[in-house]
C-alpha cells in the first residue's frame, strides 16, 4: 500500500498550476497524478516522492485535502494486463473504486487502484504472482 | 466616573427597584419628547396617546412605534431633544440603503454609553490594568467610539487600532500585551487566521483574557472556533446607533443571553405582524426605549431585530433581564419562493457538518422566474475525503437537512477554503442577484 494525496480544488483557471507550483516549490516530485474532474469542482490524486512534504505544502498554502492508502501493482506493459488484474479481484469479489495506470518503461507498467478491503485484496493480488509498490 | 462597585450594584438591584426606575424614565422621557420634538407631539396626539398619563409600565403597549424611516424623515436635527448647543457628539448609521439615521450625544449620554460599554469589561472580570484593542472602524459608526468609550470608562489602557491592516493588528496584540478585543466576531476570526498563516501562536504569543464580539450574529460553533483559535473568552455586544451604539446589552461570563442595560433601556418583544407586546421566552421583535437619553431619546423604536427575553434570573446573579442572542433582522428575513428564510437559519444546519467550515455565502438567482438559492460553503482544511462519490454525498445530505429546516430546495456548492472573501467589518453573507424582483 502507498499513500496518495488527495486534494480538493475548485474548478478555476489556474488552481490546477497553483497546486502545482507549491509542490514544485516545496521540492516534491510527483510520481503520478491524475484528475477527476466535475462541473463545479476537481478531485486531484497524487503520488508524491515525499508525502508528508507535499502534504505540509498545500496545507500551508490552505488547499483542503487528505491522505489516502492505495494499492500500486506492478505489471508487465502489454495488450491485457489489465484486464487481467481486474479480472482476478473480480473473481474474488473486490470492488475497484477508481484507479489510474501509467506505463514507466523497461516494458513495465504501473496500476494504481483503491480497492474496497485492500489489505485482503493485496494477498489475492500476491499470491497471483504481481508485485505490489 | 464610572465606579465598578457602583456598576455591579446596579446591576444585582432587585428588578422591582429596576422597574420603578424604567417607569421614572419613560415618564420623564414622554413628556420630554412631547415638549421638545414636534414629531412626537404629533405622533402621540395622533395615537391619542397621552404622555402625563403614564403610571405603569404596562401603559407602554397602548404607546405608537416608531421606526428608522421615522428617523430618516427627521433627518438631520429634527429628533433633538436638546438645542445643538448642548450636544457634543454625533454618529450616524450607514447611509447605503437611504438616507442616514443621525444619533445625537451630550456629555451625560456619552458618560452612560462609556459605562454601558464599559459594563462589557466587568463582565469578563477585566479593569484597571487590562489593554484593550479596539479593532471596530472608529468615526460615525458607533462601534469604535463606542468601545473605547467603555474601555476607558472601565480603566483599560485603550489602543485605539480601528479596522483594517491586519498584520499590524496581530504585531500590536503581541508586542502591546493585548488582554481584551473588540471587533466584529467575523474581523476576530480573520485576525485568528491569519496569525496562524504568520506563525504566530494565540495560546503562547498573546494574552487575551476575553473579546467582545458585535455588530453580526455569530453561531455557537463560530464561538467555539474563535475561543479555541485565540485561547480566549468570547462575550457578544448588541447595540444600535438609533438607541445609543454597543453597549445596550452585553453577555456575561456565563454566556447564556446578554443582560440588557436596564437602567438606561426599556426593551420589549412585540410580534412583528401585529404589533402585539409577546410573553417573556417568545421569539419577536425587540422594541426599545432610551431612559435618560438626552440629545436623541427614541420611544418604542422597533430595531427590526429578532430575539427574545430569556426568562429566569441569570447564573451570574445579576438582575437585568437578559436577550437572546440574535435571531435574524426582519431585514435580513429572506423571502425565497414565498418561504421566510434567516441566513441563521441556514448557519444552524452547516454546524452539524464538521466537513465545511463557518465561513459561506447565499447566492440567490433566478431560473425559470424562480428564485434559485445556492449556499457555497468552505470546507474544512482538514476535509478526509478521496472519491468524488463521498463529496456527493455530503452535498446531497447537506441538501436535504437544509430543506428539512428551511421547506425549500437549496443546492449545496463546495469551494475551497479561505476563498469566500472576508470582510473588516459586517459579513456580506446574502448575494442576491434575483432579477425582477424590484417592485
Amino acid at each position: 500500500m502507498i499513500d496518495q494525496i488527495t486534494v480538493f480544488l475548485e474548478n478555476k483557471r489556474g488552481r490546477l498550476a497553483d497546486l502545482c507550483r507549491t509542490m514544485a516549490d516545496a521540492g516534491v516530485n510527483m510520481r503520478a497524478l491524475s484528475i477527476a474532474e466535475t462541473s463545479d469542482y476537481g478531485v486531484i490524486r497524487i503520488i508524491a516522492d515525499d508525502t508528508e512534504k507535499a502534504r505540509a505544502a498545500l496545507k500551508a498554502e490552505g488547499f483542503a485535502g487528505s491522505v489516502a492508502k492505495v494499492t500500486a501493482v506492478e505489471l508487465p506493459n502489454e495488450p491485457g494486463s489489465l484486464a487481467r488484474l481486474l479480472e482476478l479481484l473480480d473473481q474474488h469479489g473486490y470492488d475497484v473504486h477508481y484507479g489510474y495506470c501509467f506505463s514507466i518503461g523497461d516494458g513495465k507498467a504501473i496500476d494504481v487502484l483503491k480497492i474496497h478491503r485492500a489489505e485482503e485484496a493485496a494477498e489475492v493480488i500476491e499470491e497471483a504472482g504481481y508485485r505490489l509498490l | 466616573m464610572f465606579d465598578a462597585q457602583e456598576q455591579e450594584r446596579i446591576l444585582h438591584l432587585p428588578h422591582e427597584q429596576i422597574e420603578r426606575i424604567q417607569l421614572e424614565g419613560i415618564k420623564k422621557t414622554a413628556v420630554d419628547i412631547y415638549e421638545h420634538v414636534p414629531f412626537y407631539k404629533n405622533l402621540f396626539d395622533e395615537a391619542g396617546f397621552d404622555p402625563y398619563g403614564i403610571t405603569s409600565l404596562d401603559d407602554m403597549k397602548d404607546a405608537p412605534f416608531t421606526t428608522k424611516q421615522d428617523l430618516r424623515d427627521n433627518y438631520p436635527y429634527g429628533l433633538f431633544a436638546r438645542p445643538l448647543e448642548d450636544c457634543v457628539e454625533i454618529h450616524m448609521s450607514s447611509g447605503t440603503t437611504g438616507i442616514a439615521t443621525v444619533g445625537g450625544y451630550t456629555e451625560h449620554d456619552l458618560d452612560f454609553w462609556g459605562d454601558c460599554f464599559g459594563r462589557g469589561v466587568l463582565y469578563g472580570g477585566g479593569g484597571k490594568g487590562d489593554v484593550m484593542n479596539v479593532c471596530y472602524g472608529y468615526g460615525l459608526f458607533t462601534g469604535g467610539l463606542g468601545a473605547h468609550y467603555g474601555g476607558q470608562a472601565a480603566g483599560c489602557l485603550t489602543i485605539p487600532m480601528s479596522a483594517g491592516n491586519t498584520k499590524r493588528q496581530i504585531r500590536v496584540m503581541r508586542e502591546m500585551g493585548t488582554t481584551i478585543l473588540c471587533c466584529t466576531p467575523s474581523y476576530a476570526m480573520h485576525i485568528a487566521d491569519t496569525a496562524l498563516e504568520m506563525g504566530v501562536d494565540p495560546h503562547k504569543d498573546f494574552k487575551l483574557k476575553f473579546g467582545i464580539h458585535g455588530a453580526e450574529p455569530m453561531s455557537d460553533n463560530f464561538r467555539r472556533e474563535l475561543e479555541q483559535k485565540l485561547d480566549y473568552k468570547v462575550l457578544d455586544v448588541y447595540g444600535l446607533t438609533e438607541t445609543m451604539g454597543p453597549g445596550v446589552a452585553i453577555e456575561c461570563w456565563e454566556q447564556d443571553g446578554l443582560h440588557i442595560a436596564e437602567d438606561h433601556f426599556y426593551a420589549e418583544i412585540i410580534d412583528p405582524e401585529t404589533g402585539k407586546v409577546l410573553p417573556d421566552g417568545e421569539w419577536g421583535e425587540l422594541v426599545i426605549t432610551t431612559l435618560d437619553r438626552e440629545a436623541t431619546p427614541v420611544f418604542r423604536y422597533r430595531t427590526r431585530d429578532i430575539t427574545r427575553i430569556i426568562p429566569g434570573e441569570c447564573k451570574c446573579g445579576r438582575t437585568h433581564r437578559r436577550i437572546a442572542r440574535l435571531h435574524g433582522r426582519t431585514d435580513d428575513m429572506l423571502i425565497l419562493r414565498g418561504v421566510n428564510v434567516f441566513p441563521s437559519q441556514i448557519e444552524n444546519v452547516m454546524e452539524t457538518f464538521p466537513e465545511v467550515a463557518s465561513w459561506y455565502q447565499i447566492e440567490l438567482t433566478t431560473r425559470n422566474s424562480l428564485d434559485y438559492v445556492t449556499l457555497k460553503v468552505e470546507v474544512n482544511p482538514d476535509f478526509d475525503f478521496d472519491e468524488v462519490a463521498e463529496i456527493e454525498a455530503l452535498q446531497k445530505r447537506m441538501r436535504r437537512k437544509l430543506k428539512d429546516a428551511l421547506m425549500i430546495q437549496v443546492d449545496v456548492q463546495l469551494v475551497e477554503p479561505k476563498t469566500i472573501p472576508r470582510s473588516e467589518g459586517k459579513a456580506k453573507r446574502v448575494i442576491d442577484m434575483r432579477t425582477g424582483i424590484r417592485d
